[in-house]
This record gives C-alpha cells, sequence and structure tokens, in this order.
C-alpha cells in the first residue's frame, strides 16, 4: 500500500506499480490513476497550504476543479506551475510539489500572524487605512504586495510548445458523466459527428466512483462499453484530459486539451497542451454539478472537506479521507456518500443533518451501517488546528448563539451544503438561470440557441433521469443536426432512491462561547461576518459583494463559496435569492495556461517576417537589414573597412553623381482591372487622374475620409481597364483593404477587381545621372531616350531575357527607373542591372541613402504622413484637385483645417552648419524657457546631407514658409539639447527638379 | 465614527464592525433637483462630488441604471497617467493626475492610487523617435518623461525579453514616472462615499428612459422610478452614450465596441511597473492583490454586450509572451469585456449639446478611468457655469463639424482604429 491511509481494497488506481513523487521535500509515493491530491491523503499528508490572507492552514477540499484550498507550485525550474491545484494532477513518476504563500515553512507561517490580527484586517479594510501619512503609502503598499499573491512564477522561459486546432462536429458533449456518455452515445448512433470530452484523465464522471447499475452491468462496466462503443466509430471522438473552458458567440467552444501534463515531459514533437476552437451545430451541456460547503466555526481546518469528494477518494483511488469520518449535510447526497465511504471500509463516527425529517430509508440504510445520525442537528465548531480532532453541534433550532450539545470525535469532517449546476458555459453565453427551492441551487433557464444543459447541470440528480434526459438530448441534437433518429435504447438503471429535498443552510451561528471563523469563500478567507459587513455599509449589490469583499475572486472563481455569499447577501436584505441574482460568469471555467491560449505564435511567429525576391543577396553581399513593419530591408551595404555611416554617405553621393540601385519590392502594388478602375482611381486620390493616359503612371496622393493624407504612390496605367498602384511600403495592407472596404460596401456599383500584387514582383530603382546610360545597355526592346521614354512614361521590354515593366519616376530626384519583374527572376534582373553599371561604378544602396536623398529633395514619407496632416500642411495644394469630388474631399472642407494655426512643412538647417538636429525635437520660440512651453511644430525627419555636407531636417510648424529665414530652437529635453535651426524650403536640392526630368 | 483611519479600524475591531455606517446612503429619488448626473460610474460620481465640493450644489442626484462603478470603471484595467502629445489631451490628463495624486486624502477613502511608472516600449527606430517627440511635448507641457534605452529599461523591468529573440525587440521607452494604476472599484465607491456625505443623493437601480425637453431647453429626465424634475443634467453614461443621448433627440459621433481585458492568477510581486506593448496592442501591470492585468485590442465589431471573443484574446496574450516568455505558463483567470464608446477622433466629448441644460461627459473610448478625477472636475465646472471649462473647450461636439480634431495617434475617422 502506498501510504497509510489507502483502503485495502477498492479503486480505480493501479495498485501493482508504485509511483515515487516528493511534496515539500518530502518523498512519498502513490499509483498510477492517483492525482496529487490523492496521494497526498493517501499518504495521511493534511496541510497542504496556507491560505490568501489570513495564511490558516489548509487541506485538500475537493476532489475536482473546484478546488479553494490544494494550490501549489507544480514541478520545478523552467516547468514550475504557481496555483496548480493538487486535485487535478495526476501523478507521475519524479513529480516533485511544493506549498505555497508560506515563510519560513508550511507548518511553521510568521504570516499566520494575520489570523490573530483578523479583527483589524476584516473585508476591505485596506479601503480604510493605509492613509495617514499619504507619503507612506508606497511603503505600505510595497508590504501589502509581499503579502498578496499566492506562488512564485517562474523567470525562464516556457520549453514546452502548445498548438491550436480547429474542429466542427454536429453534437458537442461537455462531460462524459452518465447523462453525457448516453447523449453522446445516443448522438453517434444517430451518426452525428460528436465529440465527447471530460476534463478529467479518464470519462465516467460518477460512475467512476459511485455504485450503479445500468441495462443489467455495474455503471462502470457500462461507462466502459459506452467509451468503447464511441470509440469504434469514425464519427465520434472523445477527448479526456479536455476542459471546455469557455462558451463563444455562435456555438464556439474553447476546450483545452492537456496534453502531456501527465507526463514527466511532453514526448518529442508534441505539445504540452492543445486548445480547440470547435463550431458545434449543438452543444450538451452535461458538465455535472459542484457541491457547496456550508459555513460554521473553523470549517477550513485541514481534514474538512466536500462529501462528494471524500465519495471519490475512496471509490476511485481507494483512499480513506481519514480514520474517523464526521459527516455534515443538508441534503441526501452526503448520506449516500457516507454509506459508500463504510462500504469501502471507512469508519463514520457520525452524521449530522440539519433536516429533523429525514427519509426512512436513508435512517435504516444508516443502522445497517451503523452510522450514529443527528437529525436536526449542525455543525458549530471545528475542533484542532493543522488538523481536525472534532466537531462540536447542537441543536438546528438552539437560536442565534447555540451551545455545543455534543462533540464528536474525528479527524475527517465532509461537509455537503448541497449542489449548484454547473452552468457555466451556459451563462457565458448568455442564459439566465432561475432558482429551485427544493434543490436550492440556480438552474439554467431561457436557454441559448443550440445550447442544451442536461443531467447534473440542469439540476437533475437521479440517475434515470440523467440517463433518459442524455439519451434523448444526444438523439434530438443528432435530429437537429439533420440526421434521422438513431436505433439505440435509452439506458436504464436499477431502482434508486429517490433525491429528497434540500434544507437550504447557508450559515450557523456563531457558538454560546467564543468566536470562531465561519467561511463563505475558503480560498480567498471571505467569511459570514465579512458578507455582513458589506451588508451594513451598502455594498449590497452582488457585484459590490464580490468585490468589495473579493468573495469568488480566486483562482476556484468562487466555484463552492458563490451561492452561499449571495444567499447570505440575500437574507441580510430580506430578498429572495433570486431577486439578489448572480454575478456574471466570465470564462475561462478553470484557468488555462497563457501559452495555450497563444499556441505557435511565440517568438519570431508572433508576426510574419516578410523577405523580398533579393533578399538573399543583399545578405551575402553583406547588407544591414532593418526591419520596416513585417519586412526586412538593406539598411546599407558597408564595404571592407567602412563603417555604416560611411557607407550610406558614400550610396547617396554614388545616387546623385553617378547611378546606384535599390530594391524597392516591399512597396505596397494593387492590380486595379475592369471597366470602373479609372473611375475607382479618380475617386481615391485627391489629384487629376482621369487623364492619365495609357502607359503612363503619375505620383497620386491618397486622404482619408476626414482630409487627413493616407497614403502617397503612383499610378501607372498599363492598358485600357488596367491599372498598377503603388503604397508605402508601411500602408499597402491599409490601402487593400479600404479599396476592398469601398468596393464591396460604399461602391458596390463599381466594376473593379482589385488583386495584392505586392509579393508578385521584384520592384528595383535605378537612380542616378547614368541610370540611362546603364539602362540602355541592360534593356532590350526600349528606345530610353528622353523622348523615346519621357517622365513618367511606363514601357515593357526585357533585361536578361526576362520581360518587364520600367516605369521613369524618381523618388531620389535624380534621373530614376523603377523595373518591375517577376518575383522569381528579380536576382536575374537585379545583377543584370548592376553588370551593366558596372562601367559607372554602379552600386546598391540601401534605406538610409533613400532616406537621405529623399529628404534633401524634400518629399514627405512616414513622418510627415503621420495620419495628422492634410495635403495643405505638406505644401501638397497642387496635387487636391478642385474638380472633383474624392475620398476625403468633403471632411477636407472643414474650416479648421485650412486654419493659420496649422503646422506646415518646411525645412531647418542647424544655425551653426554643423549640430545634428534630433528627430521628435519640439521647435519653440526661445531656448531655457521653463514649462509650460508653447510648441510651434516638431522635427519630423533628419539626416546629414552628403549632397550639402550639412545636417538638414524636415519640421511642421506654425506659419510654416512665412517664417523662412526665421530662427527656431529644436528642443528635446528628453534627450538633452536645444539647438538653434534657421527655417528654410524644404526642398534642399534641385528645387525645379531638373535633374529627375532631364 | 465613520471617518476612515487606522484608529478607527482599530476603534471598530473593538467592537466586531457592527457599528459602521453605509459607505453611501440609498436615498429615493426626490421630485426635483438642481442638477442630475445620468450615470453612477467615476466620471458621474466624480462630476456630482466636484459639484458639490466645489461649486456648492448640493441638491444633486446620481442615477444610476444598475449599481454603482458596474460600468468601465468596474471593466478597466486600472493604468492612471497623462502621456498625451496633443495639448488639449495633455492638459485634461495631467489635471487628472495631479488629482489621483492626492485622492485618497481627499475622499477619506484610499483608492490604492500607486504611481508606480507607465512605460511604452519602443521596437523600431521610428517608433523611439514618435516617442521622443512625444516626451519632448510632455516635458515642454511641464508633465514628466523619461526616455530609456534599452538597457534602462532592461534594468527596470528585469523579466521583459530585451534579446533579439523577440519578433520586435525592444529599442527603447517612454517612462512616465508619476503614472501608474488604481484599484477602479475603490474609486466608485470612495466617490460615492464623499459625494453622499456631501448631501448628494446616490440612486441605484433607476434607470432613465427619457428626457423632457421644452422648446429645447431640459426640465428633467423619465425614470424607471418616475419623472425627476431638473433644469441642468449631465450625461455621464459612457458604453451607452449613443443610447441614451438617443433618447434626448442627439446622434453623436459614437460608435460603441468591445473591449476584453484579463487577469492572471494571484502571483508573488512579480511587474512593479505598468508595461506596454509597441508593437501590437497589448499592455500589462500587476494588481496589489497580485493578479497580472492584461489587456489589448478591441474586438472590432460594434457591440454592446459585455462578453467578446477568443481572437481578441490570443493576439493580447501572444503581446504578453513577446515582451514575457517566462508568462507562459501563468494561467489567465478571468477574462471579461466593456463597452467602449469610440469617437470618430479618439478624444472624448465634454460639454454643451444643442439642448440647453443638458450636458455630455462621453466619447472617453478605452482612456475613461484615468481622467476620473480630472474629467469630473471640468464637467462639474460646465455644468455649474452653463459654459465649457476652458480646459474641456477642445473636448466640444462641434470639433467634428469644424475640423478641429484631437486625433493623438493620427488614426483617422474610424472609431475602431484608435
Amino acid at each position: 500500500m502506498s501510504g497509510p491511509h489507502r483502503l485495502p481494497q477498492g479503486g480505480l488506481v493501479d495498485r501493482s506499480r508504485r509511483i515515487g513523487f516528493r511534496f515539500d521535500g518530502r518523498a512519498l509515493s502513490g499509483h498510477p490513476g492517483d492525482t496529487l491530491a490523492s496521494a497526498l491523503l493517501a499518504n495521511g499528508v493534511r496541510l497542504v497550504g496556507r491560505s490568501f490572507k489570513y495564511h490558516r492552514p489548509r487541506g485538500v477540499f475537493s476532489a475536482g476543479p473546484e478546488e479553494p484550498n490544494a494550490l501549489v507550485g507544480l514541478r520545478t525550474g523552467d516547468r514550475h506551475e504557481p496555483n496548480t491545484r493538487a486535485t487535478m494532477v495526476e501523478l507521475f513518476d519524479g513529480l516533485a510539489a511544493a506549498s505555497q504563500n508560506r515563510w519560513p515553512s508550511l507548518g511553521f507561517d510568521l504570516l499566520a500572524i494575520n489570523d490573530l490580527a483578523s479583527p483589524l484586517i476584516p473585508a476591505g479594510f485596506y479601503y480604510k487605512t493605509f492613509l495617514w501619512p499619504p507619503s507612506w503609502w508606497p511603503t505600505y503598499e510595497r508590504w501589502i504586495r509581499g503579502a498578496a499573491g499566492l506562488g512564485r512564477p517562474t523567470e525562464k522561459p516556457d520549453p514546452d510548445t502548445y498548438e491550436h486546432r480547429h474542429a466542427h462536429c454536429d453534437v458537442l458533449v461537455v462531460g462524459s458523466g452518465p447523462a453525457g456518455l448516453a447523449a453522446a452515445r445516443a448522438a453517434a448512433s444517430a451518426g452525428a459527428r460528436v465529440i465527447l470530452v471530460e476534463e478529467r484523465a479518464a470519462a465516467g464522471g460518477s460512475l467512476r466512483c459511485e455504485p450503479a447499475r445500468i441495462d443489467g452491468q455495474t455503471g462502470l462496466d457500462w461507462a466502459r462499453l459506452a467509451l468503447d462503443e464511441l470509440g469504434g466509430r469514425e464519427n465520434a471522438q472523445v477527448l479526456t484530459r479536455t476542459t471546455a473552458f469557455a462558451c463563444f458567440d455562435h456555438n464556439v467552444v474553447g476546450l483545452l486539451e492537456r496534453v502531456a501534463d501527465h507526463l514527466p515531459e511532453p514526448e518529442a514533437h508534441r505539445p504540452r497542451q492543445r486548445l480547440w476552437l470547435v463550431r458545434a451545430h449543438r452543444i450538451v451541456l452535461a458538465a455535472g454539478a459542484i457541491e457547496r460547503p456550508l459555513a460554521f466555526g473553523d470549517n477550513d481546518r485541514p481534514g474538512v472537506m466536500l462529501a462528494g469528494a471524500a465519495r471519490r477518494y475512496a471509490g476511485e483511488y481507494g483512499v480513506a479521507v481519514g480514520g474517523s469520518i464526521v459527516i455534515v449535510a443538508n441534503n441526501d447526497s452526503a448520506w449516500h456518500a457516507g454509506f459508500d465511504l463504510v462500504a469501502s471500509g471507512a469508519r463514520v463516527s457520525g452524521l449530522v443533518d440539519c433536516r429533523s425529517s429525514l427519509a426512512p430509508d436513508l435512517l435504516a440504510r444508516a443502522a445497517v451501517a451503523s452510522i450514529p445520525v443527528f437529525p436536526g442537528h449542525v455543525p458549530l465548531r471545528v475542533l484542532g488546528r493543522k488538523a481536525v480532532q472534532g466537531l462540536d453541534i447542537a441543536p438546528a433550532d438552539a437560536g442565534d448563539r447555540p451551545r455545543a450539545t455534543a462533540t464528536l470525535a474525528g479527524d475527517a469532517i465532509c461537509v455537503s451544503g448541497g449542489w449548484s449546476p454547473t452552468v457555466h458555459l451556459h451563462s457565458q453565453a448568455g442564459g439566465k438561470l432561475e432558482w429551485r427551492e427544493d434543490i436550492a441551487a440556480f438552474v439554467p433557464t431561457n436557454l441559448r440557441p443550440g445550447l442544451v444543459p442536461i443531467g447534473a447541470a440542469a439540476g437533475r440528480f437521479d440517475l434515470s433521469a440523467c440517463l433518459g434526459e442524455g439519451h434523448a438530448a444526444g438523439l434530438r441534437a443528432a435530429v437537429e443536426s439533420g440526421h434521422a433518429g438513431g436505433r439505440a435504447l435509452p439506458p436504464r438503471c436499477d431502482p434508486e432512491a429517490a433525491f429528497g429535498r434540500v434544507q437550504a443552510l447557508w450559515a450557523v451561528p456563531q457558538p454560546e462561547t467564543g468566536g470562531a471563523k465561519r467561511f463563505v469563500d475558503i480560498q480567498d478567507d471571505v467569511t459570514v461576518e465579512d458578507v455582513a459587513l458589506a451588508h451594513r455599509e451598502n455594498y449590497v449589490s452582488v457585484e459590490h459583494l464580490k468585490r468589495y469583499t473579493t468573495l469568488g475572486m480566486g483562482t476556484d472563481q468562487g466555484k463552492t463559496s458563490n451561492v452561499a455569499g449571495l444567499a447570505l447577501m440575500a437574507d441580510l436584505r430580506g430578498l429572495p435569492i433570486p431577486a439578489v441574482g448572480t454575478t456574471t460568469f466570465r470564462p475561462p471555467y478553470t484557468p488555462i495556461a497563457l501559452g495555450a491560449v497563444v499556441g505557435e505564435a511565440v517568438g519570431k511567429r508572433f508576426d510574419p517576417i516578410r523577405l523580398t525576391p533579393l533578399h538573399d543577396w543583399h545578405v551575402a553581399r553583406g547588407a544591414i537589414m532593418v526591419e520596416a513593419g513585417q519586412w526586412l530591408r538593406p539598411r546599407a551595404y558597408p564595404r571592407p573597412g567602412e563603417s555604416f555611416r560611411d557607407a550610406w554617405v558614400r550610396e547617396t553621393k554614388q545616387v546623385r553623381e553617378k547611378v546606384g540601385l535599390v530594391d524597392v519590392s516591399t512597396l505596397g502594388k494593387i492590380a486595379l482591372e475592369g471597366p470602373d478602375a479609372g473611375e475607382l482611381i479618380d475617386r481615391l486620390y485627391c489629384n487629376a487622374m482621369r487623364s492619365l493616359p495609357v502607359d503612363k503612371a503619375r505620383y497620386g496622393l491618397m486622404l482619408r475620409e476626414d482630409g487627413m493624407v493616407m497614403d502617397d504612390g503612383t499610378v501607372a496605367h498599363l492598358a485600357p481597364e488596367r491599372y498598377l498602384l503603388t503604397t508605402t511600403t508601411v500602408n499597402a495592407a491599409k490601402v487593400m483593404a479600404l479599396i476592398e472596404r469601398l468596393l464591396q460596401v460604399d461602391w458596390p456599383e463599381l466594376r473593379v477587381a482589385a488583386t495584392s500584387v505586392t509579393d508578385q514582383w521584384a520592384q528595383m530603382a535605378l537612380s542616378g545621372p547614368d541610370s540611362r546610360a546603364v539602362l540602355a545597355r541592360a534593356l532590350e526592346g526600349v528606345d530610353v531616350s528622353p523622348t523615346g521614354l519621357p517622365p513618367l512614361g511606363v514601357r515593357r521590354g526585357r533585361i536578361a531575357g526576362v520581360a518587364v515593366t520600367v516605369f521613369r519616376l524618381s523618388y531620389s530626384g535624380e534621373l530614376a527607373y523603377e523595373i518591375g519583374a517577376p518575383a522569381d527572376s528579380g536576382v536575374a534582373v537585379w545583377e543584370a542591372l548592376l553588370a551593366a553599371g558596372a562601367a559607372h561604378d554602379i552600386a546598391p544602396f540601401g534605406t538610409e541613402a533613400m532616406a537621405a536623398l529623399r529628404i534633401e529633395k524634400g518629399h514627405v514619407a512616414g513622418p510627415e504622413l503621420n495620419g495628422q496632416t492634410t495635403p495643405y500642411d505638406l505644401g501638397l495644394d497642387k496635387l487636391v484637385s478642385r474638380k472633383k469630388q474624392f475620398l476625403g474631399s468633403r471632411l477636407l472642407a472643414r474650416p479648421a483645417l485650412r486654419s493659420p494655426e496649422r503646422p506646415t512643412l518646411v525645412g531647418l538647417v542647424p544655425l551653426d552648419g554643423t549640430t545634428p538636429i534630433r528627430s521628435g525635437s519640439q521647435l519653440i520660440e526661445a531656448a531655457g524657457t521653463r514649462p509650460p512651453v508653447p510648441m510651434l511644430g516638431h522635427v519630423t525627419s533628419v539626416t546629414y546631407s552628403p549632397t550639402l555636407g550639412h545636417p538638414v531636417a524636415l519640421a511642421l510648424v506654425k506659419g510654416g514658409l512665412e517664417r523662412q529665414g526665421g530662427i527656431l530652437i529644436a528642443a528635446t529635453p528628453l534627450t538633452g539639447g536645444e539647438v538653434p535651426v534657421r527655417v528654410v524650403d524644404p526642398h534642399f536640392h534641385d528645387p525645379e527638379g531638373a535633374r529627375q526630368n532631364g | 465614527m465613520n471617518a476612515y483611519s487606522f484608529a478607527h479600524l482599530a476603534y471598530h475591531a473593538l467592537t466586531g464592525h457592527r457599528h459602521w455606517r453605509p459607505a453611501w446612503r440609498d436615498p429615493a429619488p426626490k421630485a426635483s433637483y438642481d442638477a442630475i448626473i445620468v450615470g453612477g460610474g467615476g466620471h458621474g460620481l466624480a462630476t456630482a462630488y466636484y459639484l458639490a465640493k466645489n461649486h456648492g450644489l448640493a441638491n444633486i442626484a446620481v442615477l444610476e441604471k444598475g449599481w454603482i462603478g458596474g460600468g468601465n470603471t468596474g471593466r478597466n484595467t486600472t493604468i492612471v497617467r497623462s502621456n498625451y502629445l496633443l495639448n488639449a489631451n495633455a492638459q485634461l490628463y495631467e489635471l487628472s493626475l495631479k488629482l489621483w495624486h492626492g485622492l485618497s486624502a481627499d475622499l477619506n477613502y484610499n483608492v490604492m492610487f500607486s504611481p508606480r511608472g507607465v512605460l511604452n516600449l519602443a521596437h523600431s527606430d521610428a517608433q523611439c523617435d514618435a516617442f521622443v517627440r512625444r516626451g519632448n511635448a510632455m516635458r515642454l507641457n511641464g508633465i514628466d518623461a523619461e526616455f530609456l534605452d534599452r538597457d534602462a529599461v532592461r534594468r527596470m523591468v528585469p523579466l521583459l525579453d530585451c534579446s533579439s529573440a523577440a519578433r520586435y525587440p525592444v529599442h527603447g521607452g517612454l517612462l512616465q514616472r508619476r503614472g501608474g494604476t488604481a484599484r477602479h472599484d475603490a474609486v466608485a465607491w470612495g466617490l460615492a462615499r464623499a459625494a453622499d456625505a456631501r448631501g448628494v443623493d446616490i440612486v441605484q437601480n433607476c434607470e432613465v428612459t427619457g428626457f423632457r425637453i421644452v422648446n429645447g431647453r431640459i426640465e428633467g429626465v423619465e425614470t424607471s422610478r418616475g419623472p425627476i424634475a431638473a433644469p441642468k443634467v449631465g450625461l455621464a453614461v459612457a458604453g451607452h452614450s449613443g443610447q441614451v443621448a438617443a433618447l434626448a433627440g442627439l446622434r453623436l459621433p459614437i460608435e460603441s465596441h468591445v473591449l476584453q481585458a484579463f487577469v492572471s492568477e494571484p502571483l508573488k510581486p512579480m511587474l512593479d511597473t505598468v508595461v506596454t506593448f509597441g508593437a501590437g496592442h497589448f499592455y500589462v501591470s500587476q494588481s496589489d492583490k497580485g493578479e497580472l492585468v492584461m489587456g489589448g485590442d478591441l474586438d472590432f465589431y460594434n457591440s454592446y454586450a459585455q462578453r467578446g471573443n477568443l481572437p481578441a484574446i490570443e493576439h493580447a496574450a501572444a503581446g504578453a509572451l513577446q515582451l514575457f516568455p517566462s508568462f507562459s505558463r501563468l494561467r489567465l483567470m478571468r477574462l471579461w469585456g466593456g463597452v467602449m464608446d469610440m469617437t470618430m477622433d479618439g478624444s472624448p466629448i465634454i460639454g454643451m449639446t444643442p439642448v440647453q441644460g443638458l450636458y455630455l461627459n462621453g466619447g472617453w473610448c478605452y482612456g475613461g478611468f484615468k481622467a476620473t478625477p480630472g474629467s469630473g472636475w471640468v464637467f462639474a465646472d460646465t455644468i455649474a457655469n452653463d459654459r465649457p471649462h476652458p480646459i474641456a473647450a477642445p473636448f466640444s461636439l462641434e470639433r467634428f463639424a469644424t475640423g478641429a480634431l484631437l486625433d493623438e495617434k493620427g488614426a483617422g475617422p474610424v472609431p475602431k482604429d484608435h
């Protein structure tokens, strides 16, 4: 046997094998099939953690996902997971777990002083104190933060991987207890595509730990048969270790499959967890119910646990939760738990039920089992501190401060305060709840389309009803998914005792002498008194109650506590429970790892990395690469011995003096085709476009609907009804999305097809006075003379045998051509151009030289097209057509957009001719002014001008070129520096454009 | 003995906390008030508080459809900052930040305002330039700002991945040390308690169902608890601005969107600063309870539902793991949604409306929480004096007609893009 509390027989664990594990360093052992909690209990470990606020000693409280107490730090190193519920961790060889929220040790925790100080720190105490002196608040807060929190996180990256999977099915069944199994079996037999999910390691639900006979065999055998049947079907899939954690719109359910959490580490090439998004035609919610405790004195001591949990530990794991068990109840289920415990070999030393009239068969069975019963009694107070020693009880009708009439000895107290249907997914989907007095619980009502709660999740606790309802719901869901009814017969169980009435009991009065804490929310240390305090102070809305006391805000999300809390509040307010309502059920049902939420999108996979067709060439030539949105672009190509700055200055001069070649494949390219393509373009750009002839290109400026500049680029008219647009690199997707929206939503009558062709073309720009000569040598079939290929001309020819399109466009301000080649021939064309230019010392240039060239030329780019500038602000008035309506024309006409107060584009040079100007500097009148300082504008783009030999900048400034010749201060208090600058024309180089048009 | 202090707490401890009085009363609405504030969120309560405190109006009611602080006040990620570029925004949020720094003392209620710094991370040279521009503007406006290089960022947030393993490595960051977080619910409760103490009636479960407007002047409101007369009515209903204003015949340049946020399980202190991701939309801080509080993008469809879908959460969580790869095994404990009143330029609307005596405070997009005291301050002044407070003046409704927009990020005229 593994541990002193393992029963001599019973349970579904594999007793033939032994698994070693450690808790707080202590070596222990269990069996395959154990959870960490069952193995700890089997070893007699009672104290497993400390509570959030008062640091009270706590033990295992449940046997499922609702666990509030037994939260451990699981695993070590980079796989460490804080706050892990021991009740849901399958034991594996070498498992290491440690208790949390205690110092220096679990047995001796100094912060347990909080328990003594608890009169000073009731709910919400922090709102009323730490106010003086105000300057001490950061110190107080540091102390509060240190005391709060539970586990300690790892600081290392996760070595494991996660994946996402999408699936469709006809019927998704959540929960594999009798109701869920019956539903899945019926739906699958009718031909529906079924997914059955079970949160635990094995399917079967209550059939794994409670005796039942179905269709003439044991419940467990029936479940196994049903699972075998499902396993043999192609149209059914059973996912164990899988939690349906959320229900979103349109029957989309999130599942978390714990693929490898039961192993020391994931198998090779397998994820740790898999997140499924299942789109289900019908959802059958058979998630069962969660047992509630009762609030009585010191009801949190290690050894106090839910009665159903004790039943599961005995039935499924063969573990006795105590040598002498006291049961406390307000309903029948705890009695059956007691009978099962006795049958499993445990000793039940008393059964206390607040109900005074009890079903005769219960009493008879208790007599047979030799269980002393105390009808009409309530638990008053638990004896013992780090372990239960006994329970004081009193008659249920003994008034406000009852006196204990008996003390029951025992080392475990098993409590049942009734059952709350697990309605989370129903509620997340927007379903409502109604109160049922007979079971003292909320059950689903106002069902959402396509989501049906059944069985215990719908408030039905007898097996026959669960089986019948499950079968019917499964068949109905299959039929509603378009399948003919199945032939399977509904499962039938042997007669069972009716589930009697539950007597609501939310809090037992304090005992006559001495107070004891009566916990409602055990994890967050919220007591009955805290609820009363909230009521006294008018935090009476259930949401205020939750937020003021933190009731239900812990990792268990109040699964065992919310109903009692709101019932107590209803009582204090003198309202019926449904009038008080519930707080909103928020996903996830149980906490899920962020890694699983993210899936594959970690590290470099967060966002695609886009590479141009010439990327490898750039890298092979030693280019310094830079990120531009998703793209990587060459920034400069340093030669041996050159610094980065040397390189781009040389490249800039090369273009100005001779010729250079740059990769501009990242520019967005959009092909438009159709009879109305010209009309669309005319509406899209603010400058005239209708007159653009075939074989011509034009610079185009595009506004947003609010009149601000959105993007600039070129439009080339390739053939009748065919155009190619280019956009800036950054805005390519945005412009494409805009065009798609316009065509689909605003102007569906336009007959235009828009296609993004950015990736289809390698685009390069040949720039510099010698570019014509180089092109002439490389290009076949085109007359490149000034008349043969005039400015803005578009021609088709061949370079290195590759069909290319040549556009005479200039960004640099020099004579220049853009060449577009099919992506897979990009390198051949690029290399042919370089070869043709060898005699002219042609060199590739990068984005840094390009930036210098455009700033020298006064061309606006990203920093000026910042979404806050109009065409007028940028000196582009001439591009605003007065003859047509275009996107943004209406709102551009608003008066404030022509205000003289708006900053407009200017050039700046440092007054001393040498000091660099920091981009992002603000322009002010005078240096050394104390804040607040009026700001006149800001510096948008800066560079050292290789052509002029001094720094230059572009800026937006109030008054604009009216200030030409004036002096301002470019101030950057953030990085330090105030540079006197002179306002100049932004066209630093060849303002007339003679060079590019030559 | 309803003052809040350690001494009082100790005194009440001796009597089992049985004698605490309600933090605010629960009055039935009167037939008329001098002013009515519609909406019992932070902004509405702050407006009532400052109307009472700064302008001597005591005969005021705050009408709340549900429970106070139940809208975005209780759903946000609690970040407080004034790191704005545009002058109008800088002035408004800086007024607010200054009020935050004294709010707990002023209200005699610990709103746990925690100036632990707000760090905006930059992931490219262009972004660094944009942040430098904004930081310079802040400094020249008298607002604290610091630019941190990568090493300084690493020292400040040790768990942050500053390596080149990230898709968008960190280049630097803009830090506002005076920014931070506050306990959001406490802000509503503290303001309610302080306003109540000055005589303001806070009426919960009282839904405004219509406005009484005669000859273009407001005369009162219709509510689920009967008509209430008032010569001045201020709207502060956040996500429902469009619907409530429609009851007064106003069509606002606002769309309502759902924004989700989520928290991790509570953990021991691991993150001392508010950190925002610059290469995607994600922000995170750690609450005093130990939860990591995280948020990201809108769900990008118009909605009045306080719930969203998983893609927005996946994207925000991916941002989290970009910054903090070690968060991967931490668990998301709870996620929720709030309804954002998104305007066409991303900035709020505070001021007059075409209906005399009806004032509007809305369109806060997802930046409303940090503005709470400042918004209440200027809105109260606007209502009391029947003219826009100077700081509120640029936030007028007319700006959408004149074009004097306040588009902080240049995101354009589509509400969801802000």
